[in-house]
């Protein structure tokens, strides 16, 4: 059993949604970054994504494009993200949750997939969300992240239909994640309708786990999706608090890392309060 | 020794690739789009009332065929091979992007989409897809790089007057590939409605092959009016490399002809041993990008680095996937050429034939400079004139310190 299939596990048996916390690997810089990323479980972030900035990410909005470029500012690099991921399981000592890298794919084949694989898993990764990387291209990844023992988590959305989603439901592993509005990410918010309805309608073909995201911003929002989700994904809201902690020469403006931190708590009471029946 | 197909000309596979090259890498959210694109641009491919509507609109409403020009007075100053223009600058917008756009929003209309969006890097692309826009009266929104739209002011003023919407990307370097970060970012929030009109040989399958296709007519075309003109086929030909749309509708044609040498010209900057360069396949390596498998400028780690060029139709870090292809088999060669070597030969052009080119085709003049002296008088070279220059006339004057 992988990590993330242990984490799904156990809040299956708690009888509830879990936070999945998306930050930028390094954002604003690699030591202030770190220190989040150490302090997400205990604010209660069940999983975590760590996001690999990328100069161009297609399918992000500027939320994500902003923290992307305050860590590639920064100098942060796909080792400097595996030595993170290196140092919060040796410090921390947590072996309980799981660590995804969500990014675009140009960085994963420049490395090497197979070479990829065996690092990240090296530094205690778990999971690989890669938005650019649909069923019809997964085959060059896939095999050298199971041999990893790496879950390649893929993304459905509602253009994605009942005909195509066992397609992509295949190779998905660890847990599915619906992307559950049309659009870059940060933007608008899927309505609770429209969001139950996608729920089990990907639960009918899928004993995966359903993660949703893109456009959740407040943990009224977070409360409302981990009604029908088995984890809800925040992520632009949650880099939008490294912004404004930063002056207009991008330094900390008082204590960056507990505001960030205090955001994602709220979240994750938002999540922790609804009950499943 | 790399294994020689058959046919160069049988690409891309089903999966949309031409060998590693090429493929779908985008969002989940587009793919299903992709497929029904795909789809419904086969259909209309072997549709005889589709291709009848765009043979119609290329020949009354383009002026199609372009004509293959003899340039004497070019050719007695080379002093070597037999120069021939393929005038695409001729075309109704003022380059060769018309063929591919009225394929395109063709296609639109026909899938019931009911807005078009496009990227643009000089202009040309979008002043071609907000014409056909306005021609069957179709929402345009175009994205263009707040640096081009600075220093192609006439192009955004034409677009504007067709009745499309430009919008300046503020992000990154402000140029051709944030143009395009920004169009993909619309199109995944709209692609329900929206057809996504991509103006050069890149981006995911189908585009392309689709795009190829549109374009090929430039160099089917050129065949029959060389066999007319000669007798014969030509021996070799030249175009600029941006995307590489007008250099793949010339290649494509003959590329199963041993006989033809065919040439790319990249854009060089301010030298390709500055860095500052927009010569993916020269400076560049394979790498993903917009949906495909190309060969990209790049630093270590894979992230993408900025284009320099002077000409804005051809400041882009990638490059078509099918060039790619060609130059791992060898089939064409890519060279570059500096941007005070596309001035000066925009400036000899003009004074020669009294023709103004595109900053973008002169790179292919500049080319032909050098080349055309070294081959015998006998060699037919055609050089595709893909665009005119009139956008370019107020960088040019304000470079050559000419008031305007």
């Amino acid at each position: 059993m992988s990590r993330i299939e242990r984490r799904f596990a156990k809040l299956a048996a708690d009888k509830r949604a879990g936070l999945v916390a998306y930050i930028s690997a390094g954002d604003p810089d690699a030591a202030l970054g770190y220190q989040i990323l150490k302090g997400l479980p205990g604010v209660g972030a069940d999983l975590i994504e760590l996001g690999m900035p990328f100069t161009d990410p297609m399918a992000d909005g500027p939320s994500v494009q902003l923290a992307g470029q305050r860590a590639l500012k920064a100098g942060i690099t796909v080792d400097a993200t595996f030595d993170m991921v290196k140092r919060f399981r040796k410090e921390t000592g947590d072996d309980d949750t799981p660590i995804l890298l969500m990014g675009y794919y140009n960085l994963v084949y420049q490395r090497g997939p197979e070479k990829f694989c065996k690092e990240a898993a090296a530094a205690g990764v778990d999971g690989f969300i890669l938005v650019d990387l649909p069923p019809e291209e997964v085959e060059a990844l896939k095999p050298y992240a199971a041999a990893a023992g790496i879950d390649t988590v893929l993304l459905t959305a509602p253009t994605t239909d009942d005909k195509r989603l066992p397609a992509v439901l295949k190779h998905s592993a660890g847990f599915v994640y619906f992307v559950s509005v049309l659009g870059i990410t940060g933007t608008k918010a899927a309505t609770e309708d429209s969001v139950r309805m996608h729920v089990e309608r990907i639960k009918r073909h899928t004993s995966l786990p359903v993660g949703v995201g893109f456009g959740i911003k407040t943990p009224e929002q977070a409360a409302i999706v981990a009604r029908h989700a088995d984890a809800v994904v925040v992520g632009s809201a949650i880099v939008d608090r490294v912004k404004v902690a930063l002056d207009d020469e991008g330094r900390p403006k008082g204590d960056l890392v507990a505001g960030v931190l205090a955001f994602v708590k709220s979240l994750a009471e938002g999540v922790r309060n609804v009950r499943k029946v | 020794m790399p294994n020689t197909p058959n046919s160069f000309r049988t690409g891309a596979d089903e999966r949309g690739h031409f060998g590693i090259f090429g493929g779908r890498y985008v969002a989940e959210t587009l793919m299903p789009l992709i497929l029904d694109l795909e789809k419904a641009y086969n259909e209309a491919k072997v549709d005889p009332e589709f291709q009848g509507e765009l043979k119609s609109l290329a020949t009354h409403y383009a002026g199609r065929p372009s004509p293959l020009y003899y340039a004497k007075r070019f050719t007695t100053h080379l002093g070597g091979a037999k120069v021939y223009l393929k005038r695409e600058e001729l075309n109704h917008t003022g380059s060769h992007k018309i063929n591919n756009v009225l394929g395109q929003v063709l296609l639109a209309k026909r899938m019931g989409k009911t807005r078009v969006i496009a990227e643009t890097g000089a202009g040309q692309h979008g002043v071609a897809t907000a014409t056909a826009c306005a021609l069957f009266d179709i929402p345009c929104v175009v994205f263009m790089g707040a640096l081009d739209v600075d220093r192609q002011a006439p192009n955004v003023a034409r677009m504007n007057m067709l009745g499309a919407e430009v919008r300046p990307v503020r992000a990154g370097a402000a140029t051709l590939k944030d143009a395009m970060n920004e169009a993909l970012r619309d199109w995944v929030a709209t692609c329900e409605t929206t057809f996504y009109c991509i103006g050069t040989v890149a981006g995911p399958h189908p585009y392309p092959t689709m795009v190829r296709d549109f374009q090929c007519v430039i160099g089917e075309e050129t065949r029959e009016q060389m066999m007319e003109a000669e007798g014969r086929l030509p021996d070799t030909l030249v175009a600029c490399i941006g995307g590489g749309s007008n250099a793949m509708g010339l290649f494509h044609p003959f590329l199963d002809d041993p006989g033809v040498r065919i040439i790319g010209v990249e854009a060089a900057g301010h030298g390709i041993e500055t860095g500052q360069h927009a010569a993916s396949l020269t400076g560049g390596r394979p790498g993903v990008l917009h949906g495909n498998l190309t060969y990209l400028l790049q630093d270590k780690e894979g992230q993408i680095t900025e284009a320099h060029s002077i000409s804005a139709g051809l400041d882009y870090p990638g490059i078509g996937p099918e060039h790619s292809w060609l130059k791992e088999n060898g089939r064409v060669e890519y060279v570059s050429a500096t941007d005070d070597e596309a001035v000066e030969a925009f400036q000899l052009l003009c004074k020669l034939e009294g023709i103004i080119p595109a900053l973008e085709s002169a790179h292919a003049v500049a080319h032909v400079m050098k080349l055309a002296p070294t081959l015998p008088k006998d060699n037919l070279l055609v050089m595709n004139l893909s665009g005119r220059g009139d956008k370019d006339v107020p960088q040019i004057a304000a470079r050559l310190g000419m008031k305007v």
